[in-house]
């Protein structure tokens, strides 16, 4: 094994590559969880942005129009989850399921005539100044705009739901909808809007894989990141700042096993594939703290 | 004469199957505190939700200060002056005071200035409270105050409170009203729900009542006696529970010691509680909510495990046994939540009878249920305590609130207890229903079952008990006699101040 291979940073800047996707679908569920809805569907709406992004994106040239076609067909396919949850009052656990299956099936029938196709071309910035700082340059700021764009959304985020009065308005919904109700807040469509933002993240969070990390599209290609996603929002303690660091940590672990993978060390390559997974799980566990928004999975409806 | 503050005319709301008011009419004055009275499903909750935006009139008219007042919204009805603290407070746990303050108000200013005058308005209304705390944390009666202090941060010309003392001590129900006068001579009009009617004499100068929905009287409560309301509202001559004296009989079941960790986070410790329950008492146990009764049922339950010897049942130690084993032996519980304790809401009257009976009324043989045995043992109590159903099949969610706890008491009552445990056995429930399930617990003493009766209720603790305790931060008072109890007493042993204070109160 030859550990000297592994470049330490282009490992953290890769690092930060890796969680791009992670970061935007979990902000976008941690939005949706605080308003008190699970949607488990983060998954299939991933899949389908990556497809829509990468779609959009072969089709005009523009991986800017990708990103916001992904975006746009995260929420769409969020408000079919939201149908029939906030209006049908569907079971919101087998729903998102259902959700997750239909977008892989959707995804790969939308995806057909895309396969073997590449992106085109998505240039890293180079930040004057910032960038040609030593080390930290290359590991935080010669990225692709995306990475900040994904960045900046945990940070408005953080301060939508601390010093907003709209964002007191969701924690309140999410918190105790009868009560919410009572004092005259329309729960339904904040938990729609609620739904739809988490949807429009998810699909970023998609085509940030489709367009730029691989870049192709192939079938059932975010293997499981929605889930990981999912995941990180509770060990999060729905808090935006600690699933950043949740976030980094497992795309930090998978981008070592990676190398760990390259440089060939003698561990058969299935331990070291699963070690992200594990990692995540233990530091959950060890964690995990905080309560959940007190209404999260029960459905909402204004009859008494 | 003054023009009213609020002229209500014909007010008729139906929802499929009941017609929860029906042309209903009265007037309230500025500054006057205004009694709406009524048993339980009488309307009262479905008319102050019309005033106060959220429910809308198929019929009837609402006029303001003479101008024609439509909320259509909670936030309308806010804007126009009408402020509401809600019966089950319309908190949020996990925010703190000054954040679940903001949320009941327009336009809120930002926090800093919302804690500041916050603590203006405690301080001038003698109501204390720290707008940083969390409010998962505060008693019933720190929560209530962040309600009225919301609503008071509005300047209100009128102010509904529903049922605001249920879960309050004597002390701080004078607290209340206190506060309630204070607004009130400032010309602050107060519609006040309740149906405690000792209460209503003591504050109120007006009160309306409702029966089925309808308008069927008016009165001075000052002048009226309790015993007229209460008949007013239920359209009946009252049935006071009867009690036969009685001498109490050999020790069954004996706490010594029992402490114990709450099993939730905002829950209460049980601290070192001994008391000896005899066969033929009632033990009542009064206390504010959230002062270790929950835990205290769980202990006795089985639901939550003790360590060995601080329960002896019949002698013998049982902190270890599970809820099943302990009714087997007699020992039953009925649990304060009606819906998902004490019953399944969605699962109908049988098997909830038969969820509860099977061990003590043999429903089952070698595992399998004799559903027949079950239905009939479910059709038993209904008919014996009068549980208004159309018919056993029915799920317990479509009962109303009384009638489903005189099933969820009558059940335990039926299966013969030696000592049955009831929290809170009347709590929403109206007058006539109370008065039933009081008396069925008192034969239930008087044929040699012990009951410990822990409620919130005085009255009602006074009514039924032999001995009364109070528990206060999971530690329990010594027993009493409950004959000749004052209500000065009661409330310093609610307070946590213990023998000491009340036998200065005695001198």
């Amino acid at each position: 094994m030859d550990l000297s291979a592994i470049n330490p940073i282009l490992l953290l800047a890769s690092l930060m590559v890796a969680a791009t996707p992670i970061i935007l679908a979990a902000v976008g569920e941690l939005i949706v969880e605080r308003a008190g809805v699970l949607n488990l569907g983060v998954e299939g709406m991933m899949i389908t942005g990556a497809v829509c992004g990468f779609i959009v994106a072969v089709n005009t040239g523009s991986p800017f129009l990708g990103f916001i076609g992904a975006a746009i067909g995260g929420a769409v396919l969020s408000l079919l989850f939201g149908f029939l949850t906030q209006f049908l009052l569907a079971n919101q656990v087998a729903t998102g399921l259902a959700l997750t299956l239909f977008g892989l099936g959707l995804s790969a029938l939308m995806g057909q005539n895309y396969i073997g196709i590449k992106a085109p071309e998505f240039p890293d910035w180079h930040i004057p100044l910032l960038g040609d700082i030593p080390v930290i340059g290359p590991i935080v700021f010669q990225h692709d705009p995306m990475v900040y764009v994904g960045l900046a959304i945990v940070v408005a985020v953080w301060a939508f739901l601390k010093f907003s009065r709209a964002g007191l308005v969701l924690r309140a919904v999410g918190e105790n909808h009868e009560a919410a109700h009572a004092l005259g807040y329309h729960v339904v469509r904040v938990r729609m809007l609620a739904i739809m933002f988490g949807g429009a993240c998810a699909g970023l969070g998609g085509a940030y894989l489709s367009l730029v990390r691989v870049p192709q599209w192939t079938e059932g290609m975010t293997a499981g990141a929605g889930w990981i996603a999912l995941a990180i929002v509770v060990f999060a303690s729905w808090k935006p700042m600690r699933l950043l660091l949740g976030a980094y940590l497992f795309g930090g672990v998978t981008v070592l096993q990676l190398n760990l993978q390259a440089a060939g060390m003698a561990i058969p390559v299935e331990y070291l594939s699963m070690s992200p997974y594990l990692a995540t799980i233990a530091v959950l566990v060890i964690m995990r703290s905080g309560r959940a928004p007190g209404s999260l999975g029960q459905s909402f409806h204004a009859s008494r | 004469m003054t023009q009213p503050l609020l002229a209500l005319s014909g007010l008729t709301k139906a929802y499929p199957g009941v017609v929860a008011n029906k042309d209903v009419s009265f007037n309230i004055l500025p500054g006057e505190v205004h009694a709406l009275l009524g048993e339980n499903g009488a309307g009262k909750s479905t008319l102050v939700k019309t005033i106060y935006g959220l429910v809308k009139p198929d019929s009837g008219t609402m006029m303001l200060n003479g101008a024609p007042f439509t909320p259509t919204e909670p936030r309308a009805a806010r804007a126009s002056g009408v402020a509401m603290v809600f019966q089950h407070f319309s908190l949020f746990d996990a925010m703190n005071v000054a954040e679940n303050i903001a949320l009941g108000m327009e336009n809120p200013p930002p926090q800093r200035e919302i804690a500041a005058q916050v603590r203006a308005v405690s301080d001038q209304y003698g109501l204390p409270l720290d707008p940083t705390r969390i409010v998962g944390e505060l008693s019933a009666g720190e929560r209530q105050r962040v309600e009225i202090i919301r609503c008071l941060l509005q300047d209100p010309k009128l102010l509904i409170m529903d049922e605001p003392t249920s879960v309050l001590t004597p002390q701080e129900v004078e607290i209340l009203f206190k506060t309630l006068r204070k607004l009130s001579a400032e010309g602050t009009a107060i519609l006040y729900i309740s149906h405690k009617l000792e209460e209503i004499r003591a504050l109120c100068k007006n009160a309306t009542v409702l029966r089925l929905g309808q308008v069927v009287g008016t009165c001075d409560p000052r002048t009226t006696s309790a015993r007229d309301m209460a008949e007013l509202m239920v359209g009946s001559a009252l049935h006071v529970p009867e009690r036969a004296a009685r001498a109490a009989g050999d020790t069954i079941l004996a706490l010594k010691g029992l402490s114990a960790n709450a099993p939730h986070q905002f829950g209460t410790a049980l601290q070192d509680i001994t008391i000896d329950v005899k066969k033929g008492e009632v033990l009542g146990i009064g206390g504010v909510a959230g002062n270790g009764q929950d835990e205290l049922v769980a202990a006795l339950s089985g639901e939550m495990r003790t360590a060995d010897g601080m329960i002896s049942y019949q002698g013998k130690n049982i902190g270890h046994l599970g809820p099943n084993q302990r009714r087997k032996g007699g020992l039953l519980t009925a649990p304060e939540e009606r819906m998902g304790h004490a019953a399944a809401p969605d699962m109908s009257l049988i098997e909830n009878a038969a969820l509860t009976a099977t061990t003590r009324k043999e429903l089952a043989t070698k595992g399998f249920l004799n559903w027949r045995k079950a239905r009939s043992f479910a059709e038993d109590v209904i008919t014996t305590f009068d549980v208004r159903t159309p018919g056993s099949n029915n799920t317990a969610r479509s009962l109303s609130g009384g009638n489903l706890q005189k099933f969820v008491i009558g059940r335990e009552i039926m299966q013969d207890p030696v000592v049955l445990v009831v929290n809170q056995p009347t709590w929403g429930v109206d007058a006539s229903a109370a008065a039933a399930i009081r008396q069925a617990l008192l034969d239930l003493a008087a044929n040699g079952a012990a009951v410990i009766c822990i409620s919130q209720d005085l009255d009602e603790l006074m009514e039924i008990s032999d001995r009364f305790a109070a528990l206060n931060e999971g530690r329990l008072s010594a027993p009493r006699p409950a004959q000749g109890l004052t209500v000065e007493e009661i409330g310093l042993l609610l307070g946590g101040a213990h023998d000491m204070e009340v036998a200065h109160v005695d001198a």
